[in-house]
């Protein structure tokens, strides 16, 4: 794919703004192409073509460039690398290893490193399948490599090309430039195969056919996956004022979701997490695995006082890598903090470019791109048959916590899950905090085979169920903030102590516990039938005019608010001991009533 | 030989523009001479479109006119001498010394603007700074390298909190370690300058300050330049020497309205409230600086204060600020009204960095425990409080009377404290214990069986 590039005409910098610039003398670019600019050689986009005039939005800090400076082309849209060494690995908005930086630099980020990518010197064990003759098709795999310790690398024909084999090395060692396979296509061109391919970012690459999303994205978090449930394939929104959880439940996501690969990308936020990420991910070890989550996490950082150019080319980063592994057959998880940082990039080119604004100095095409992005979720069958899926959850950060601004509102209208955080459960230290009344999961009805056959046959009824008792309480709320709690009738405030149980029992899930971290669906089931049958035993009681202050057995309830963390993951007879508790303490009781 | 420009074609508040102008590099820094009297005005190269150049002047810009001034390109970018002699003195917000004492004479330049940290050279922040407040190191825990931001109001007593933060904080971990602060004031009043000028001195640390000042009657564009030449001075203490370096920094909503000012003056679109639409990176490339490096001694802790226009939590100044730093401090202004002091309203308070600089080995095992529950069981009392105006607390239930008992002996006696009292962790966390106790055992649930039987106060 060597450009000549000397022969190519070179543009000259004449204005500059930020990290937009504009150069004369291009006529011969193309739009989206990729270019350096200035003697730094700063890497940069070509985002508007007008005439001879180019616009430019440039990936690094531009302080020191001269109006009259070079323009150099690269003769290729702004593209990635993608081969084995993304996992484990942290790479900033334009996929330049951030390990690699620093040896270059120390310390801190400067302008004019060049274009760096995935490790080229490094020596990978490959395994090769196909021999001569062999028919290959785009998409299809051709060897595999062992990329960490539990992700097996399927070395992947382009999307964009096919042909026959016309010669394989032999297995052994290679670095990810050497030709593995040489094939001859249908224009009797040859072309070689190695480990790694190029693919630009804004298109998204292509698969066989879209399929429907049949099972959850298990997560531990009990709130998600019995309430609002995730699809794999699925997109779901986290929205939330400062403060409020979105990164912690991202983290929590990346950390204990049953998907095969994360992509989490830092966009536009805090170093530090970037660093705890780094720090925490690796001691961590996968339930299903056995080995540290790190081994299937790709890391993607442009921290808030990165280039905001880079930002924005950051989230498609992001999903190339995701669809990347997708292809390979895997279930891929893409957490993106913060969305609303993206738009921001957008909205500050577009400034730049003095583009009509619409909404809040947003541009017009804010819900295209929004809708576009979350698009590139979904389940697929790939070119070479196989199932992949990439499931999109993206945090909003919406200016002063109102829902109602465009970043918000336009990508409610592109996602199926939507997972509200709130100001006032979490200034109240409840945790996640997920507003239950105003979140919701369009996944219920599709998911709900999957839960009846896996988890219980009563699984959805029960969380329909227990989740009308929520809305009741929140109903009842309302009363007692105008009347007091003592006036209401006794099966009312039944259902606000049941109410509470939920609340500070069930949906509260400490992400700082060891245990309660992560809880194995089956307890989560089991936790939730056991609430609810204290709660009918409790309306038995009801019936016989038993008061509630009766019905609330203070050690009964006690265990309740506890059992997250006194009842093992793996060792559920404790809630059977719990419901015998509860029977015994009924029995005498309602026995007094009865005569 | 650089050229020299007579020329100036306009004049739109803090920016100039002339054209027909070679040569120059998008953040030049130019000298703007007033050829009558000699006097140097400084500025920078903010915007370059074929020959026409706009540049930020950080000083006044009342008296420039065409003709009146030559503009020298100097070649540079904005840096400033670094060195330890920076320690003691006192600069405007340009960084040139206004305390009389001579210029500081480097060979080692920053630039102002400085680069972001590699996320791979950060260490991530874990040490508790006890800083002697009750609420502060129970609730809202300061980390070393944190950036913690004070979100007050106007005549709040957040001058008085940071100065007994500097005053009561250790930073360092033994006398080996080297510390100091770097305090910018932006748009300050003189009397606010004065009192942290009169606490440092108190505090015995003046020769241990670095202070950039900017006076409310000082130029705006200053503002602009200001934290950066400070945080500059505190990464080259921090990072090139070693040494802990708490940066105070107020006030970040004179700052922002700076920021406002320039972009309007720039035509350029605004979004919330007029400010601009980058305000987040640009707060972002300030509070970022911040931090700790792997396998290095030396920190920045970072407490900016911003006054909330109207005590609005959800105006662009503290809503931008929250998303970027490490929590908050919030005032509020009702405690500040029932005389309490320091009036920290604990519950739209937090500190994002705590939950790792906690618990054994750090403060003691229930710290978490503990602020878990004040947390929650404060809030209770809010809700509480509510229904008591509507009902009155007479016709409250015994439990909602003891969390009407808990509310106000928690304000008056852990909240409440003098401001040259300081009290340690044990002696914090012990108050939270017996305030606790005054409400029912079974109120109590975000505390251990374990915790309850070591702590909790028994009864005579
Ligand atoms: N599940 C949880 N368990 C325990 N603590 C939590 C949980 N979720 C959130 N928190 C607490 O809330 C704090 C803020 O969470 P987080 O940093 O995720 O907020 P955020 O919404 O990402 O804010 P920002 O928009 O400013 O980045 C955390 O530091 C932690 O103390
Ligand atoms: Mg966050």
């Amino acid at each position: 794919m060597a450009v000549k590039q000397e022969n190519k005409a070179k543009g000259i910098i004449s204005a500059i703004n930020g990290p937009v610039i504009k150069g004369k003398n291009m006529t011969s670019f193309k739009m989206r192409e990729m270019v350096t600019v200035g003697e730094q050689r700063l890497i940069g986009e070509v985002i508007v073509l007008e005439g001879d005039i180019g616009t430019i939005q440039v990936y690094e800090e531009t302080e020191g460039l001269k109006t009259g400076q070079e323009i150099t082309p690269t003769g290729r849209p702004l593209s990635l690398k993608l081969g084995p060494g993304m996992l484990k690995n942290m790479f900033d908005g334009i996929q330049r290893p951030l390990e690699k930086i620093q040896e270059l630099s120390p310390i801190f980020i400067p302008e004019g490193i060049g274009l760096l990518s995935i490790d080229d010197k490094k020596l990978w064990s490959a395994t090769l399948t196909v021999k001569p003759g062999d028919l290959l098709l785009a998409g299809s795999s051709f060897g595999t490599v062992q990329e960490t310790q539990v992700i097996k690398n399927r070395l992947l024909v382009p999307p964009n090309l096919s042909g026959t084999v016309v010669s394989v090395v032999p297995d052994g060692e290679y670095t990810i430039e050497d030709a593995l396979v040489t094939i001859r296509d249908a224009k009797n061109e040859l072309h070689e195969l190695k480990m790694a391919h190029e693919w630009p970012v804004r298109t998204p690459r292509p698969n066989a056919y879209r399929r429907e999303t049949l099972v959850p994205l298990i997560t531990g978090q009990r709130v998600i996956d019995i309430f609002f449930p995730i699809a794999k394939g699925g997109t779901a929104a986290i929205p939330g004022g400062f403060g409020t959880g979105k990164t912690m439940t991202q983290h929590q996501l990346a950390k204990w979701s049953d998907a095969d690969i994360i992509v989490y990308i830092g966009c536009g936020e805090r170093g530090n997490e970037m660093t705890e990420v780094i720090e925490d991910f690796p001691k961590l070890i996968d339930p299903r695995s056995g080995k540290s989550i790190m081994e299937r996490t790709v890391l993607i950082a442009n921290t808030s006082n990165m280039p905001v150019a880079a930002r924005e080319a950051s989230i498609y980063t992001g999903i190339t890598i995701a669809e990347y592994y997708r292809d390979m057959g895997y279930a891929v998880a893409m957490m993106a903090d913060s969305t609303s940082r993206w738009a921001e990039a957008l909205r500050e080119i577009s400034g730049r470019l003095e583009e009509m604004p619409a909404e809040e100095g947003y541009p017009a095409y804010l819900p295209s791109r929004i809708a576009e992005f979350y698009e590139r979720a979904g389940s697929i069958e790939t070119l070479g048959g196989d199932d992949g899926s990439i499931t999109i959850i993206g945090a909003v950060s919406p200016a002063g916590g109102d829902f109602s601004e465009p970043v918000t509102e336009n990508t409610k209208r592109f996602v199926n899950v939507f997972l509200a955080l709130d100001k006032s459960l979490a200034y109240a230290r409840h945790y996640p905090a997920i507003n239950w009344l105003e979140s919701y999961s369009g996944y219920i009805k599709i998911l709900s085979d999957w839960y009846e056959d896996n988890v219980a046959p009563d699984c959805i009824t029960l969380r329909n169920k227990m989740l009308e008792l929520m809305y009741e309480e929140n109903k009842l709320q309302e009363m007692v903030m105008l009347v007091g709690e003592d006036v209401l009738p006794d099966d009312q405030r039944w259902v606000l102590e049941i109410a509470k149980i939920i609340k500070v029992g069930y949906l509260q899930q400490n992400a700082y516990n060891k245990d309660d971290t992560y809880v194995p669906l089956e307890k989560q089931y089991a936790m939730l039938k056991a609430i609810e049958y204290l709660y009918e035993r409790g309306r038995e009681g009801l019936k016989l005019g038993i008061p509630t202050s009766q019905l609330k057995n203070v050690d009964i309830f006690s265990q309740f608010i506890k059992m997250k963390y006194t009842i093992p993951n793996d060792d559920l007879s404790g809630i059977e001991t719990l419901k015998d508790e509860i029977d015994q303490y009924y029995e005498v009781l309602f026995k007094k009533y009865e005569n | 030989m650089k050229k020299e420009y007579l020329q100036i074609d306009k004049v739109v508040g803090p920016l100039i523009q002339i054209s027909d102008v070679d040569d120059v590099f998008y953040g030049e820094v130019v000298d703007i001479v007033e050829i009558s009297t000699g006097n140097i005005k400084k500025g920078k190269v903010i915007k370059i479109e074929e020959k026409n150049v706009i540049i930020q002047v950080f000083q006044n810009t009342a008296g420039l006119a065409a003709g009146n001034s030559i503009i020298k390109f100097t070649g540079e970018a904005f840096n400033l001498p670094m060195s330890l002699d920076l320690q003691g003195r006192i600069f405007n917000g340009i960084g040139q010394p206004i305390d009389n004492g001579s210029d500081i004479f480097s060979l080692v330049e920053a630039n102002i603007n400085g680069r972001p940290i590699n996320p791979m050279s950060r260490e991530y922040p874990r040490n508790f700074i006890q800083t002697g407040i009750s609420s502060i190191d129970t609730l809202a825990t300061l980390i070393r390298g944190q950036k913690l931001p004070i979100f007050s109001g106007n005549g709040l007593p957040h001058n008085e909190l940071a100065a007994q933060i500097v005053r009561q904080a250790r930073l360092g971990d033994n006398v080996n370690e080297e510390f100091g602060v770097v305090f910018a004031a932006i748009g300050v009043k003189h009397d606010d300058e004065k009192f942290f000028r009169k606490s440092f001195d108190e505090a015995n640390v003046m020769d241990r300050v670095v202070m950039f000042v900017n006076y409310a009657d000082d130029p705006i564009a200053e503002r602009v330049t200001t934290p950066r030449c400070a945080l500059t001075a505190a990464e080259y203490l921090a990072f090139e020497k070693h040494m802990h370096i708490l940066v105070v920094m107020t006030d970040i909503t004179s700052y922002c309205e700076a920021l406002r000012e320039i972009s309007s003056a720039r035509e350029e679109v605004p979004s919330r409230k007029g400010y601009p639409g980058y305000m987040y990176s640009d707060l972002a490339s300030l509070y970022e600086r911040a931090g700790m490096l792997k396998d290095q001694v030396g920190s920045i802790t970072f407490l900016p204060i911003l006054t909330m226009p109207n005590d609005d939590i959800t105006h662009p100044i503290p809503d931008l600020t929250g998303y970027i730093t490490e929590g908050q401090i919030v005032l509020g202004r009702d405690l500040f009204q029932r005389s309490i002091y320091p009036p920290v309203a604990i519950l739209p308070s937090l500190s994002r960095l705590m939950k790792d600089g906690i618990g054994e080995g750090f403060t003691r095992g229930d710290h978490a425990e503990v602020a878990n529950q004040l947390f929650a069981s404060y809030s209770k009392v809010q809700e509480v409080r509510d229904l008591s105006q509507i009902i009155g607390e007479e016709d409250l239930s015994p439990t909602d009377k003891k969390y009407m008992a808990f509310g106000r002996a928690f304000e008056a006696q852990f909240l409440n404290q003098g401001f040259d009292e300081g009290r340690n962790i044990i002696e914090s966390l012990d108050l939270g214990w017996q305030l606790l106790s005054l409400l029912p055992l079974t109120e109590l649930d975000r505390l251990s069986p374990e915790n309850i039987d070591k702590y909790f106060p028994k009864k005579a």
